[in-house]
């Protein structure tokens, strides 16, 4: 089994090449190198997480055989594996329902590229997942922001270009606080590596030098992850970006690259810093009133939204809010509920996102909700999709938005002072993500005459897009196994965390 | 004793300074260059930081000429090495925010990012 152990490196490694091989490849060749890529990758990271579960222990990795201090490392994990796993399925499920729209919507001979970027994007999440050196996790930070930024600018309109802009303006702001947060810690303790960072910030916290200089190296670092993550105030670019560009960028986006960074987050928290430290210092407490906020105004602002691909973008600032508010918590607990809200938002997101493209193709292309009406009527699979993500983003039990909110529920009980504004938080958004998306359901279910719609509107059966069909039962059963089988699962991720530092 | 200390310490001081003038234009001018000139400032400013963390007074880059082999000689290669790979980013990122004004430029004629917002809610794509 130790040939297992080079299997991260060499997934970020197969990812970072397919990049620049899909760039002088043909249309097809690409899209299927891409599949085999991101197919080969997932394989992989389920015999890494096999491998870690077995084991029960974690991996580091040297790069080149230079040891601690000097080298770069890879460190794995169960969890670390488990995330590699869940990414890749997640990715594989978003380009292969995407790629109708995505041959529609771009330039025949720019879809190469299109690949390219995905492949760049998911090694760069990989990096970040498994990566075991801060200026490592930065470089690979930038590398998901312009290859993030290349899947949004891919369908060329005035909006997405626009949208494209707004969010390297506000990346790049990002990135310049964790940049500099970084060197702070570089220069407060001499290492790069986690391990040996935690070390002497540890000795550092014990002893109380240099009390401020930390601080500010915290707050740089959370700041500029948060403005990256689209935390609430940061959110100006999200709904453009997420609303405007191909359904599978859409879907990646809005699933994957802010949880990218938010597991980095997770990651500087435990294995940088040390949670004592980060708790001591208050930021979690700024992070945990921006996440309820988040939590709150970004359900209103989807519920004044008409176009329901805004909507959902907007639901997704909420939802970071979430996440946001269960690193607020500042227990092992809400970690961990955190932790797999990152696993239920994207996987419910993303089935969002593709149900509402399958409703707006027998819609005339309209996103408005008249448009939408009865649509549930035409594309019977995408409408019971939409209901189901509606439901599982509601938090109704055997979802899997029902397993996160509950753990969010606990873990804010097991607090002393956040339980009651988490608990009435997490009450209301509840009511209001209804609001929204029953709404929505409704409005699909409604019959068409009623709404005097007369355009006469398509209708898709399984038949007609066999492939986004299938991807649809693919997110429907991913949500139902989240919610269902969560006690493994959750299990796994506690133990996970507990070797995570 | 506080500010004394800044004085000493005023080559940090001017990093961070830089630093907030290259972040508040990023964020906060209209105008496309100049949020490309403010997000260059930035970067450099951090280039500035790491580079004076590396530097120890008195020694030399490095590279061994004469045969001197002591630690004691040579400054820290590190931060140096870092600042060579966050130049290539910052570099790269550059390139994408021009290349990214120049299509927008090209669709509205216009450089002000406001402005170009205010004309895609009229057009409403």
């Amino acid at each position: 089994m130790e040939v297992v152990r080079n299997f991260p490196f060499l997934s970020i490694i197969m990812a970072l090449f397919s990049g620049p091989l899909c760039s002088v490849l043909g249309r097809q060749a690409a899209k299927w190198v891409n599949t085999a890529v991101i197919s080969l990758i997932g394989v992989m990271s389920f015999a890494v997480l096999l491998f870690t579960v077995r084991t029960g222990d974690f991996y580091v990795y040297q790069m080149g055989h230079f040891p601690a201090p000097w080298g770069n490392e890879i460190r794995f994990g169960q969890l670390e594996a488990w995330m590699a796993l869940f990414f890749c399925v997640i990715m594989l499920l978003c380009m292969l329902s995407g790629r109708r729209e995505l041959a529609r919507e771009t330039e025949p001979t720019k879809q190469n590229l299109y690949y390219a970027m995905v492949g760049l994007l998911l090694s760069s999440l990989l990096a970040l997942i498994y990566t075991n050196d801060m200026f490592t996790a930065y470089v690979f930070v930038e590398i998901n922001t312009i290859s993030a930024c290349g899947l949004i600018m891919i369908r060329e309109n005035g909006r997405t270009l626009e949208a494209a802009m707004r969010y390297m303006i506000m990346s790049l702001l990002g990135s310049g606080l964790l940049l500099m947060g970084l060197c702070f810690l570089y220069d407060l303790t001499g290492h790069l590596l986690m391990s040996n960072i935690r070390e002497s910030v540890t000795a550092l916290a014990a002893s109380g030098e240099y009390h401020v200089p930390l601080l500010v190296a915290i707050c740089l670092m959370s700041v500029g992850i948060a403005i990256k993550s689209a935390l609430f105030p940061f959110h100006a670019w999200l709904p453009d970006a997420y609303g405007y560009s191909t359904l599978s960028s859409s879907a990646i986006l809005s699933s994957l690259v802010s949880k990218g960074y938010i597991f980095l987050l997770v990651k500087i928290f435990y294995r940088v810093i040390g949670f004592d430290v980060v708790r001591e210092s208050k930021v979690v407490n700024v992070l945990f009133i921006f996440g309820i906020l988040g939590m709150i105004l970004g359900s209103v602002f989807a519920i004044q939204e008409d176009n329901v691909r805004r909507m959902i973008a907007y639901s997704s600032v909420a939802q970071i809010g979430y996440i946001y508010m269960g690193f607020g918590l500042g227990t092992a607990a809400g970690m961990i509920a955190s932790l797999y809200h990152i696993l239920s938002h994207a996987a419910t997101k993303s089935l969002l996102f593709v149900a509402a493209s399958g409703l707006t193709d027998v819609s005339d292309e309209r996103t408005d909700f008249l448009g939408l009406t009865g649509a549930g009527y035409r594309n019977k699979l995408a409408g019971l999709a939409f209901t189901v993500g509606s439901l599982s983003m509601v938090g109704i039990p055997a979802f899997s938005g029902f397993i996160s909110k509950l753990l969010f529920a606990q873990a804010a009980y097991e607090t002393r002072h956040k339980m009651l504004l988490a608990l009435v938080a997490l009450a209301i958004s509840t009511i209001l993500n209804a609001v929204y998306f029953m709404k929505t359901v409704i409005r699909l279910y409604t019959p068409g005459w009623r709404a005097g719609l007369t355009v006469a509107q398509a209708k898709i059966t399984v038949k007609d897009q066999p492939l986004k069909s299938a991807m649809l039962v693919c997110f429907i059963m991913l949500n139902l196994f989240l919610g269902l089988c969560s006690e493994p699962l959750v299990r796994l991720m506690i133990e996970g965390l507990e070797r995570f530092a | 004793m506080n500010l004394s200390n800044l004085f000493h310490n005023y080559e940090e001081a001017v990093a961070m300074i830089l630093f907030g003038i290259g972040f508040s234009n990023l964020l906060l001018q209209n105008n496309l260059i100049k949020k490309i000139i403010g997000l260059n400032i930035m970067d450099t400013a951090v280039y500035l930081f790491l580079a004076l963390k590396g530097y120890i007074e008195g020694r030399k880059a490095p590279i061994v000429v004469d045969g001197i082999q002591s630690v004691d000689a040579y400054i820290n290669p590190i931060p140096s090495g870092l600042v060579l790979t966050g130049i290539v980013v910052s570099v790269s990122v550059s390139a994408l925010m021009l290349s990214l004004t120049i299509r927008l430029y090209r669709r509205y004629h216009t450089l002000d990012l406001d402005e170009i917002s205010t004309r895609l809610r009229k057009e409403g794509l």
